[in-house]
């Protein structure tokens, strides 16, 4: 036991004496929350539209005021042939163009129905939908000024109830998934390189020739870990909580609880990358190119895991930051406790205990 | 001249002897291209959908089969109590509940008019907007429904005004989130790579003490840059080329504009990338702080790239700091060329910025490696 404290001390010293790690350690996460929070947000404001008015009269002016003074949309630029079209498309600003057709008020009066086309650049299918919705929203506003005086028979109308964030606001969704990836990444990071750095620094074989039983030195390799990953999770989540106003409904005890174990289970991944690879290079490699982009696009951070395929939906399960992301969740916004959050809380010790049995496994046949 | 070469020759040598890393090079990047494109999807549908019927007459069990019918909706369950159904809720198995009140029918007849509740698990925001709306329009199409069925002649009458909106989606007709997302994760991957590689190369050489071995040698600073960045350079071409041929092979995405227009892009965007790794390398001790600062400006870049949320939504300021991400320009280069068929003068701004970027960021990069030795 006393060895193994002194193991324990020696790797704390080793992490405390690098400070320009340290002080990149603490300071990334605290920028990059500050910065996402405040910056990402998947709603559409502001938006270049370009207006193509064949008619020019009063109906049509009033139409593009209409919608210019919304805020999704800004129109700057009034193009007068179809083929221009294509050619501001083509530069990339404008992301939808208002084709009003010749004659629109004429046709409002004598017909009672007019056309307008809404041509979208839909390179980017999220944005050309919302734009044709939101336009197509402002349009009915519009259309039910003008039609006042009549009433509708027969109408159910739904009474939409927002739950959990009512106001819609996106950084209630990016600030668990900004808090998930930092912790992922950075403790899987941290820990991928450690036992690798010894074999690659040579150290490794004084390690092996000592006492210390090899889950000995995971383990004293991981605690100094987990000290500087708690103090990361509290930062994140007092920020989260003061400067977006993240609401905690439930337990902030359960809250810690389940952050810790989600760093161990990160570290304990960490551990597993630095256990198969040689040298720190590939380690590095592991942990950054194949966790990245597979947290970010598979955990339900940015994109709804029920809309994937289903075999998507399958492997998402193995990712961890999927689990923990719908404990966040759980607690800071829905309010649940752990009676709602028992089968997310076991799959991620269950995760755990597999990746740190495996890398026991492991080391062990480096031992022999 | 010559040096150049057996240093080229030399870390060609390295990075091929390393087995262990060239499925991480080539098999891993690919490998996600073709799997996470697939997952990169704002499409709302799956929708997990509960209700309670408390009227349990033929006009709510209609509607309720509306929903059913609905490909968005995926309905689950019909909950006996209110209770039973926010529990549910709570627990995640269901995002949207409807609640038809008692006595549905008969008021509908009675009023012409009546409520129905609907609850939305609204964390994420964007989705709910989304659920909303479709749950308007299956209504109004219910309503449309029984005013055909019922209405008298005199409601008739008067015509209402109706502008009629006609939207159409061009390049991407279908909507197919493929189209978009597959040469933007391209991008990713081809930067990623390029930037780890070469922001993790010389530290470590500086790590084991290889550099000074190499300092001490005739060997000029900018011929051992050259020599150490081109493999990474023919890396992320090598990258690119795949990529694109996987792109074009299994999503069949349009490759519209020029090629040529699109390889002389990336050829230049890479040296910034380059750049970028080199300058990393240079003010870090340890392969592991060289880690840790690509990976915060790569987080950074992804995440304010324009790549998953649209960059015009930004805040001012954070737009002003997209200007420096050249993720966003190859992210919109590949797009506009890709899709569009952009010509060489309207990615002519990109070019321009990517370029000047690119010497800013070597030139750095060389001043600094000379400064620390």
């Amino acid at each position: 036991m006393k060895r193994f404290i002194g193991f324990i001390k020696k790797e704390f010293y080793h992490i405390f004496r690098d400070r320009r790690s340290l002080f990149i350690l603490f300071g990334m996460p605290i920028a990059q929350i500050m910065l996402f929070g405040f910056a990402i947000t998947n709603e559409i404001n502001n938006v270049d539209i370009a207006v193509l008015d064949h008619s020019k009269d009063a109906t049509t002016k009033e139409i593009i005021n209409k919608i210019s003074t919304s805020k999704y949309f800004s129109i700057n630029q009034f193009i007068d042939r179809e083929a221009d079209i294509e050619t501001i498309f083509k530069k990339g600003k404008v992301k939808a163009v208002l084709n009003f057709e010749e004659g629109f008020s004429k046709n409002l009066i004598k017909n009672n129905k007019a056309t307008i086309q809404i041509i979208t650049d839909a390179t980017d299918p999220n944005t050309a939908n919302t734009i044709s919705n939101y336009v197509n929203a402002i349009l009915q506003q519009y259309q039910k000024g003008l039609n006042k005086h009549i009433t509708i028979a027969y109408q159910i109308v739904p009474e939409t109830r927002m739950v959990y964030n009512p106001e819609l606001k996106s950084v209630y969704m990016f600030v668990p998934g900004v808090m998930t990836i930092i912790l992922m990444l950075v403790s899987a990071m941290m820990t991928s390189i450690s036992i690798t750095r010894e074999k690659e620094l040579g150290t490794m074989e004084i390690l092996l020739v000592s006492p210390i039983k090899p889950i000995q030195v995971i383990i004293g390799k991981v605690f100094p870990y987990i000290f500087l990953s708690i103090i990361n999770a509290i930062v994140i989540v007092v920020l989260s909580i003061f400067i977006f106003k993240m609401p905690v409904q439930g337990s902030l005890f359960l809250l810690a609880f389940e952050s810790v174990l989600f760093i161990i289970t990160a570290l304990a991944l960490g551990i597993l990358i630095s256990t198969i690879s040689a040298t720190q290079q590939t380690a590095m490699m592991i942990s950054l190119m194949g966790l990245m982009l597979p947290v970010i696009l598979l955990s339900g951070f940015i994109f709804p895991i029920s809309s994937m395929p289903l075999p998507l939906q399958v492997i998402s399960n193995i990712i961890p930051a999927k689990w923990f992301i719908i404990i966040i969740k759980g607690i800071m916004l829905k309010g649940v406790g752990l009676q709602y959050l028992w089968k997310e809380t076991l799959i991620l010790v269950g995760m755990t205990i597999f990746f740190i049995g495996l890398s026991v496994k492991k080391y062990k046949i480096r031992l022999e | 001249m010559k040096i150049i070469l057996y240093i080229i020759q030399k870390e060609f040598k390295q990075i091929f002897r390393n087995k262990g890393m060239l499925p991480i090079i080539f098999v891993l990047p690919l490998l996600q291209l073709v799997i996470l494109s697939n997952a990169a999807t704002f499409e709302v549908k799956n929708i997990k959908f509960g209700y309670i019927d408390n009227d349990h007459t033929s006009t709510s069990r209609a509607l309720v089969e509306k929903f059913n019918a609905s490909t968005y909706f995926n309905v689950l369950t019909d909950f006996p109590s209110e209770a039973l159904a926010n529990s549910s809720m709570l627990k995640g198995e269901v995002d949207v509940l409807l609640q038809i009140p008692h006595y549905f029918e008969r008021d509908l007849q009675k009023e012409k008019h009546n409520n129905l509740g609907v609850t939305i698990n609204a964390i994420d925001g964007a989705a709910a907007g989304v659920e909303n709306v479709y749950i308007t329009q299956i209504v109004q199409r219910f309503n449309q429904n029984i005013k055909v069925d019922i209405l008298q002649v005199s409601d008739k009458q008067i015509q209402p005004i109706a502008i009629e909106t006609i939207p159409l989606f061009w390049y991407n007709k279908t909507l197919n989130y493929k189209t978009f997302m597959v040469p933007g994760i391209l991008v990713l991957l081809v930067t990623m790579i390029t930037l780890f590689l070469s922001g993790m190369n010389i530290v470590r050489e500086k790590e084991i003490g290889t550099l000074e071995q190499i300092n001490v040698t005739p060997i000029k600073k900018s011929q051992f840059i050259i020599g150490k960045l081109f493999p990474f350079w023919v890396i992320g071409m090598g990258l690119l080329t795949v990529g694109l041929i996987l792109a074009k092979v299994i999503f069949n995405i349009p490759i519209i504009g020029s090629l040529p227009l699109l390889y002389l892009y990336t050829s230049i965007y890479i040296l910034v990338i380059l750049g970028i790794g080199l300058f990393i390398s240079n003010f870090t001790n340890t392969q592991q702080q060289a880690m840790f600062i690509a990976w915060f400006f790569t987080v950074i870049f992804i995440l304010m790239s324009g790549l998953f949320t649209p960059i015009e939504s930004m805040p001012k300021w954070a737009q002003t700091i997209t200007e420096f991400n050249p993720i966003k320009y190859f992210v919109e280069v590949m797009r506009m060329v890709m899709l569009k068929g952009s010509g060489f003068m309207d990615i002519l701004p990109q070019l321009l910025k990517t370029l000047l970027y690119a010497f800013i960021m070597n030139a750095l990069a060389v001043w600094s490696y000379k400064k620390t030795n």
